[in-house]
């Protein structure tokens, strides 16, 4: 047997949405991460609840890159294809190398299985183009059956197992240590260990199976890791890491976190995952409609919280009016939004970046709205740690966009230590302007003073209507109301965002690539890819939106060729045309609702340097 | 500490000269220094609307918000801060119309919210159009040739959506208003005051049978926990069960005793009989119940929150962030 030594390697886990399929990639990526490897996952399942067993629609995918130095997207197209039944072939054949290891379970390739899926014959594989030297062909149903013949279960439950013999086969080929799924499974599984121990004969059995056999692969690969980063580590999604950004904010600004949210996909693991912390004091609420999951957070805000509200897209089309309320009210708020693909329900379990025109824009009258964008899976916690820190100490709400494939992609994230982070100060107003103080008094930074509801002596009137700079009375006064939208803007503008950082050759590039939020991966790998090449590229990815980097106009004028790359129509190139005088930068835009592939941008880069 | 109306007084009201909003504003200003409950304690929270503007005549904390949100708005605040005595104001497009949802599921949460309905059956800062309120065939600006479709009756939705407080009073009826405020804070849980309030300029009238002292003798009841439901210049009329209904009877006729009147029970957790009070007067020949008609005892939605988080505070062992960490599968990764 082979045993081949690479620096990186892509799986992919395809099969039936029953098929436990995210569980299975879920294990891998962590057994992977835990040996040092870099890892970044993405799940790609379908939208419906439960389509009809066996069909194409119902095919559910989890793939994990991993490698010895860092990766930074899963990958374009994996080097190996797990695919439990006909449909998973036949859909997700696309995302696989052309010379792929594919895996099959060779039971779910029936006359009724191929139907559904909709092949012409038996030679399904001739059919694809597939070469049979290069599938592990496996009576996976028969072997799992037989594995757990003597355990007494329903037929029901062994079913349930097959992920987890794919696992072991894939386990073998990457020579990954078994112990680490055995006690992830047990702890998965803690109430029901004999379900935990049925799982765990299963992968041993597949890990067996590829090492009896040799298999029909060639090779069992290796992939050290090289320049670890020393440290304790977990695997984390966006969404999580994001619910832990909002925790840690609100325990370093010494005040309660509040999350008023209604479900919607992808952004509903977040209030999931805020709701088991009630031993840390965290409150959710979950609301009768969107509208009221920012409204209520708004009032939780006057009583002193770090209010929070998540959605997606939708939501936040029904949420503006609230949002406005806060930039008028000057109440801290942050809105999370986990873009995915639109307009309207579009496609909901996407991905996609079309929401910043509306997060910036979408609102009556002048309404300036800090708004940032993460990068990464495991950056989701610092940006919603400094999301919250903008919210409370300008007293505004801030926008922080995600999407849905850094929402529930994962990363290896380094356990950060609190004390590392920054200080959160509100503005409280001090106890001495008790008696002078007014609503709209403003520190010089032009931030307004927070009086917590409840504080005697600093009892006052907050609200829609605009009001008087000095008296914080309604006021209709026409110079009123111009000093007063210039005061929000200027506020906003004020506030210290660090300066954009240029990747790569940032001295001399020829061209230098743009783009915000959760593309970050698939632009610096593209980046990356030219370089090695022998290009001169550089990368200047936007984390704040509004208020843009002091250095951005600089930045972005600096280099003779400019692509703004990203997943809408051109939203981000629009609003920096706004911003910087003379800017006009080439475009690449997609919109398929799947993250980015690496060999299409550095495709499309050539072509604008050719040009 | 012992409070004066006047310590919840600010600013000059700026409604119409006899606007049904002066009288409530007044008996509210009364109630909360009766309460005694200090104002830095109190939000007041309304949404859009003549009556919505009440918050800024209040010297407690207070917000005005946006059009149908108030009640959501003040779900947050209260969840956040149990401490705080929190008001919310609407009047009957604000609350039933735009907010209506908020309306039902702040009901069904039981949340402890004194809630407001200042219900004079019409839009008048938009001027003049008919509400969710406004009975059918009502000819307004929106309606020239008269509505085509049935009005909520307040009770009902509160009922339907599980209240357990329901109370009902007239804008110009102090006595009856400040009692009402009362058992409204003291109701643990949300609470909703239905207020017959006049619109001078849109709608007025509107409740003319029950507006003033005279008329209210005539055509309204005043329920009271655990009296006889007797009413009329001279209380010489009753209330009596019969069959699936209520039934009006004259006491000393027909050998009608009081030992027959119907006793209120608002404390009686099953809604079907106060639910029948509540929506008389509708033109059905039966008198207006004012007072408080249903005041039934259930845990609270912000109760429970906090109770829950101590019992999970209680069970779980971690308790901040870096605890929090600890709790997840970790490696270690060595140089």
């Amino acid at each position: 047997m082979n045993i081949e030594e690479l620096s990186e390697v892509v799986v992919r886990f395809s099969g039936d949405s029953g098929d436990g399929m995210q569980l299975a990639g879920n294990i891998f990526s962590t057994i992977s991460a835990t040996v040092g490897n870099s890892i970044s996952t993405f799940p790609d399942y379908p939208a419906d609840i439960r389509a009809p067993q066996g069909s194409l629609t119902g095919v559910s995918g989890f793939q994990v890159h991993i490698g010895a130095d860092k990766v930074y997207t899963p990958g374009d197209l994996c080097d190996v294809l797990v695919a439990m039944n006909a449909a998973a072939l036949k859909t997700q054949l696309k995302y696989a190398k052309s010379n792929a290891t594919i895996i099959i379970d060779t039971d779910s390739f029936g006359p009724k299985d191929l139907e559904k899926a909709q092949f012409q014959s038996e030679d399904y594989l001739g059919e694809m183009g597939i070469d049979h030297d290069r599938v592990i062909s496996c009576p996976l149903t028969t072997m799992v059956k037989e594995c757990l013949a003597d355990t007494g279960m329903d037929n029901k439950a062994v079913m349930k197992c097959r992920n987890m013999f794919a696992l072991g086969l894939v386990c073998w080929l990457f020579d990954r240590d078994l112990n680490i799924a055995f006690n992830f499974l047990r702890g998965k599984f803690a109430k029901k260990p004999n379900i935990a121990e049925a799982n765990i004969r299963v992968i041993q059995a597949g890990y067996d199976y590829g090492h009896n056999t040799h298999s029909s692969a060639h090779n069992v690969y290796r992939i050290e890791t090289k320049d670890k980063v020393a440290g304790r580590y977990m695997d984390i999604t966006g969404n999580k890491a994001t619910a832990y950004g909002f925790i840690a904010a609100a325990e370093k600004a010494g005040l309660k976190l509040y999350l008023g949210s209604y479900p919607i996909t992808p952004a509903t693991d977040v209030l999931h995952e805020l709701s088991k912390h009630k031993s840390l004091g965290v409150i959710t609420v979950q609301c009768e409609d969107e509208i009221a999951g920012c409204a209520s957070s708004l009032g939780a805000s006057f009583a002193g919280a770090l209010a929070v509200t998540s959605t997606s897209g939708p939501g936040i089309c029904l949420k503006s009016e609230a949002m406005n309320l806060a930039v008028i009210m000057e109440l801290p708020l942050v809105v999370l939004d986990v873009q995915r693909g639109g307009p309207a329900t579009g496609l909901p379990t996407k991905s996609e970046q079309t929401d910043l025109l509306q997060v910036l824009f979408g609102r009556n009258g002048d309404s300036p709205m800090p708004v940032m964008a993460a990068f990464s899976p495991t950056d989701c916690f610092d940006a919603a740690y400094e999301a919250s820190k903008i919210a409370l100490e300008h007293m505004t709400p801030v926008v922080l966009l995600t999407d849905a494939y850094i929402a529930n992609g994962s990363g290896a994230f380094r356990l950060p230590d609190l004390c590392e982070y920054p200080d959160i100060n509100p503005p409280y107003v001090p106890e001495e302007m008790k008696g002078t103080w007014t609503p709209y008094m403003r520190k010089e930074n032009g931030t307004r003073y927070w009086a917590v509801a409840g504080r005697e002596g600093f009892e006052h009137i907050l609200g829609g209507l605009e009001k008087d700079d000095k008296t914080g009375a309604i006021s209709t006064n026409p110079e009123n109301h111009d000093l007063m939208t210039r005061k929000r803007q200027a506020k906003i503008d004020a506030i210290p965002v660090p300066d954009i950082v240029v990747e790569g050759d940032k001295d001399d590039a020829e061209l230098l690539i743009v783009g915000f939020g959760g593309t970050y991966g698939h632009l610096r790998a593209a980046m990356d890819q030219m370089r090695a090449e022998g290009k001169k590229v550089a990368l200047a990815q936007f984390r704040y939106i509004n208020p843009l980097p002091a250095n951005a106009a600089e930045v972005l004028t600096r280099y003779p060729n400019v692509v703004v790359a990203e997943q809408n129509m051109g939203q981000l190139a629009g609003w920096l045309r706004m911003k910087v005088d003379g800017f006009c930068p080439a475009q690449y835009n997609e919109v398929k609702g799947q993250p980015f592939k690496v060999a299409d941008l550095v495709k499309a880069f050539y072509a604008i340097i050719k040009k | 500490m012992a409070y004066s109306a006047q310590d919840f007084k600010k600013g000059q009201p700026r409604w119409c000269p006899g606007c049904g909003d002066h009288f409530f504003l007044a008996n509210l200003h009364k109630a909360m220094a009766e309460i005694g409950v200090a104002p830095h304690d109190i939000a007041v929270i309304s949404g859009i609307g003549c009556s919505s503007r009440l918050p800024h005549y209040m010297a407690t904390y207070g917000m005005n918000t946006i059009h149908g949100r108030a009640a959501a708005i003040a779900t947050g605040c209260k969840v956040a801060n149990p401490r705080l005595s929190v008001w919310q104001i609407s009047g009957d497009g604000d609350g039933l119309a735009i907010g209506g949802n908020h309306f039902i599921h702040a009901n069904r949460r039981n949340i402890d919210l004194n809630m407001i309905l200042l219900n004079n059956r019409i839009y008048g800062l938009t001027k003049g159009q008919y509400s969710p309120t406004s009975p059918r065939g009502f000819v307004s600006k929106s309606s020239p040739y008269g509505t085509v479709e049935d009005p909520f009756r307040p009770a009902e939705l509160c009922f339907g959506a599980r209240g357990h407080f329901f109370a009902r009073a007239v804008a110009t009826d102090a006595p009856g208003t400040v009692d009402i405020l009362k058992a409204a804070y003291n109701h643990k849980g949300s609470s909703v005051c239905e207020i017959l309030q006049n619109c001078v300029i849109f709608n007025d009238g509107c409740h003319a049978s029950v507006y003033d002292k005279k008329e209210r003798a005539k055509n309204a009841i005043y329920v009271k926990h655990g009296q006889p439901l007797v009413f009329g210049e001279n209380n010489e009329y009753g209330i009596v069960q019969e069959g699936f209904g209520l039934k009006i009877v004259e006491i000393g006729k027909d050998g009608i005793t009081m030992d027959d009147i119907l006793v209120h029970d608002a404390h009686c957790k099953d809604n079907t009989l106060q639910l029948k009070l509540a929506m008389m007067g509708d033109g059905d020949g039966f008198p207006v119940a004012l007072g408080v008609i249903r005041d039934v005892e259930a845990p609270t939605y912000n109760d429970a929150v906090e109770a829950q988080i101590e019992e999970v505070k209680a069970q779980k062992k971690y308790h901040s962030f870096a605890e929090l960490l600890e709790t997840n599968d970790i490696w270690e990764v060595h140089n």
